[in-house]
């Protein structure tokens, strides 16, 4: 995958390979991202073998079959088809804030810099982005506000509970 | 009202610089048609038949004289001098250039306005009861819950890619002035036998091409719960709701398709993990938002009264006006009073730069600084004394305000139509014109009692077409423009879904089948029986007969 990758803020070399549903999975190979059902089906031996592992899930798929594996994945990576369908901000808040997935997670397919500050408050931490862009763009888009009403993953309080910290309140 | 912090005056302007942004990067070539499209909609800015069409956010209908004379500035620089009051108690501009809208938007913000998920698949502006605090039958004033709502639901980062658009209507009377059954989400709060506060929630009204009325999921759910079960029922909306077809995508489908019963378990099952969370809310919290909403310095009852009766004897056109464009008011010596946007011939809830500002130096000098948008779209000064009453109507009537029609049947509420809108399938402000004029007689009108009419110029509905008694749509019939006519709906706590009377009429036909349908009732009605009473006695057929009677054309 050649498509440039932001994670906690930089554009890193991605070490991940993103497997599709018809490519064979390689077991035993380190930092495959599979499709769920791939890993479902090779889910012992892949723990077994003790290798980085992620699984990459489409938008409708319900998180919660996901969180017993959890512990044994480095990346959970969820796909957006289209950026107008907002069912992974949900899968990325359940992920994080129910089942308390800590490793990676990563949005991919149709987003862009104007998704990326929601994407980051439910819990994503890396961006498949579809072209090139600055950091400082990218920490622009990271960052258009300067609080939230909301808790969410970022911040779990929501303002109301922390007004007697913020200045000015 | 509620005022601005230093954080949410920061938003707001983190906001401006953001869009004026992602604007740039769109005049650039660097966003596409289809990535900037949701971007402006969340930013209240569609493009439409003949230029973009700015939705200006009055939350829950509620403005300041200082707000209202920005509005009437910006309306002259960007706009042609006037601006457009919503089913939605949103103001909306119909000229501002793309470019400029950043700028607009700016000083818009300097006075704590703005557009912010006006349009769009998120959570939109909600709305209430026009007569929220004041209103003699109210339980509490809704408006710091509407208030806690909209922080809640402003840049929510979780529901800001919906399935489709979604509406949340907060009422806290006994009558439902704010159709809270046709909203996606309906709360009404109430109280509980032990006095506590509570909330009843409806799910899965809407207009639009499947009307529905909503279904009640929660019969009293306790006050601090409100965010907690919002966020639930979203939740699940986001997750489930269909979208493969977007005329199936409103939370009232996921709903019928569910079944209510179902849905309820399924937001109770997501509940159960919210419950008692970061989202309950705060005694501090409630008691801070309240404090916004305080009664304003009354003047003691003997120095607010006046001899209204006599005043209405001695000059009965003040009297007319009287009886039908002022409100009770729960404080003894006042009234609210409904500036009226629906002078004949000109466009439903439409109102000039000049106007905006003689009506904000009325607020300021009647009524507290304050005003009310309703969905009716009229304007309301909520804290009027009595004995000022003569005096506002002589201004009001000065402007063209003080039209005596509120409630009756030429109170039309009626989307800007094929005229302006590239959505419709037919214009509608003619309609509401031709009806206008044939009804031009008071006396006429008066005695038809409480008449809600309502038109929408294509099926989305944006004229909130089948809770009118009368229900007029506009209809595409192999490129020319029909209407639909229904009747028997009702947007009030006893929420109906208007019957379609039959085939289609044309423009020119419609003021005469309004005619025919009122001597329909004028001939079936028991003494000082309602029209919406009247039909749902005797039904739709004796109205069928008459309207489609060709002997009798």
């Amino acid at each position: 995958m050649t498509n440039p990758v932001l994670k906690n803020g930089h554009f890193v070399d991605d070490p991940w390979r993103l497997l599709t549903e018809t490519e064979p999975t390689s077991e035993g190979v380190a930092h495959c991202i599979l499709p769920v059902a791939s890993w479902q089906q090779h889910r012992d031996a892949l723990i077994a073998s003790e290798v980085p592992t992620g699984v990459w899930i489409e938008a409708d798929f319900p998180p919660e079959d996901l969180a017993a594996d959890l512990p044994h994945l480095a990346v959970v990576a969820v796909h957006f088809p289209a950026f107008s369908d907002g069912r992974g901000y949900s899968a990325g808040r359940l992920l994080r804030e129910r089942y308390d997935f800590t490793g990676e997670l990563r949005a991919f397919g149709d987003i862009g810099l104007d998704q990326l500050y929601y994407l980051k408050r439910c819990g994503f931490d890396a961006f498949v982005l579809p072209a090139a862009v600055s950091t400082e763009d990218a920490a622009k888009a990271l960052h258009p506000f300067e609080d939230a009403y909301q808790g969410a993953v970022d911040q779990p309080l929501p303002r109301f509970r922390r007004r007697d910290t913020l200045p000015g309140a | 009202m509620y005022r601005y912090d230093s954080t949410d005056q920061q938003l707001i302007e983190d906001r401006v610089r953001q869009f004026r942004g992602q604007t740039q990067r769109y005049l650039d070539g660097q966003l596409s048609e289809g990535q900037f499209l949701p971007l402006r909609l969340q930013n209240g800015l569609y493009l439409q038949r003949l230029a973009p069409m700015l939705r200006i956010a009055i939350p829950y209908g509620l403005l300041s004289s200082v707000q209202l004379r920005r509005l009437a500035e910006v309306a002259e620089r960007y706009d042609k001098g006037y601006g457009h009051f919503s089913t939605r108690q949103n103001l909306q501009l119909n000229w501002p250039e793309l470019e400029e809208v950043p700028d607009l938007l700016g000083e818009l913000a300097e006075v704590q306005l703005h557009a912010i998920q006006t349009s769009g698949n998120c959570i939109r502006n909600v709305t209430t009861d026009q007569f929220a605090g004041v209103a003699p039958d109210e339980v509490v004033d809704p408006r710091p819950y509407c208030e806690i709502i909209r922080q809640w639901s402003t840049f929510h980062p979780e529901f800001a890619y919906l399935p489709r658009k979604f509406k949340i209507a907060v009422n806290a009377a006994e009558g439902d002035r704010a159709a809270i059954q046709v909203h996606d989400i309906g709360v009404q709060v109430v109280r509980n036998a032990n006095n506590e506060i509570g909330y009843q929630v409806f799910v899965g009204g809407g207009l639009g091409r499947t009307p529905v009325i909503g279904s009640m999921i929660h019969g009293f759910l306790p006050e601090q719960h409100l965010l907690s079960y919002l966020e639930a029922i979203l939740r699940v909306y986001n997750r489930l709701g269909r979208r493969d077809n977007k005329y199936k995508a409103r939370i009232k489908i996921l709903v019928r398709a569910l079944g209510p019963d179902t849905f309820a378990q399924r937001v109770e099952a997501e509940w159960e993990h919210l419950r008692g969370g970061p989202l309950t809310l705060t005694q501090a919290e409630i008691d801070r938002v309240q404090g916004f909403f305080a009664a304003p310095p009354y003047a003691q009852p003997s120095q607010a009264q006046a001899d209204l009766k006599a005043q209405a004897l001695a000059d009965p056109a003040f009297g007319d006006w009287l009886a039908h464009n002022t409100h009770p008011h729960r404080q003894t010596g006042y009234r609210s009073v409904t500036l009226s946007l629906k002078s004949t011939g000109l466009p439903p809830g439409d109102i000039s730069s000049v106007q905006m500002r003689r009506v904000a130096d009325m607020a300021d000098r009647y009524s507290f600084g304050e005003l009310r948008s309703s969905h009716e779209q009229n304007l309301i000064l909520a804290d009027v004394a009595e004995r000022d009453l003569q005096a506002v109507w002589q201004e009001a009537s000065a402007l063209g305000l003080a039209t005596p029609n509120v409630g009756t049947l030429t109170d039309i509420v009626c989307c800007p139509g094929g005229d302006y809108c590239a959505l419709a399938n037919a214009k509608s402000i003619p309609i509401a014109e031709a009806i206008q004029r044939r009804f031009d007689s008071l006396d006429a009108l008066y005695g038809l009692g409480p008449i809600d009419l309502n038109i929408s110029g294509c099926m989305n509905a944006c004229g909130h077409h089948h809770v009118g008694h009368i229900g007029i749509l506009g209809v595409d019939k192999k490129g020319r423009e029909y209407y639909q006519v229904s009747l028997g709906g009702s947007g009030d706590s006893d929420a109906s879904l208007g019957d379609v009377i039959g085939p289609s009429f044309e423009q020119e036909e419609m003021d005469q089948v309004i005619e025919r349908i009122i001597a329909v009732y004028l001939e079936s009605r028991t003494p000082d029986e309602h029209f919406i009473d009247t039909y749902r006695r005797v039904g739709l057929q004796p109205f069928k007969e008459r309207v489609y009677d060709q002997s009798s054309a």
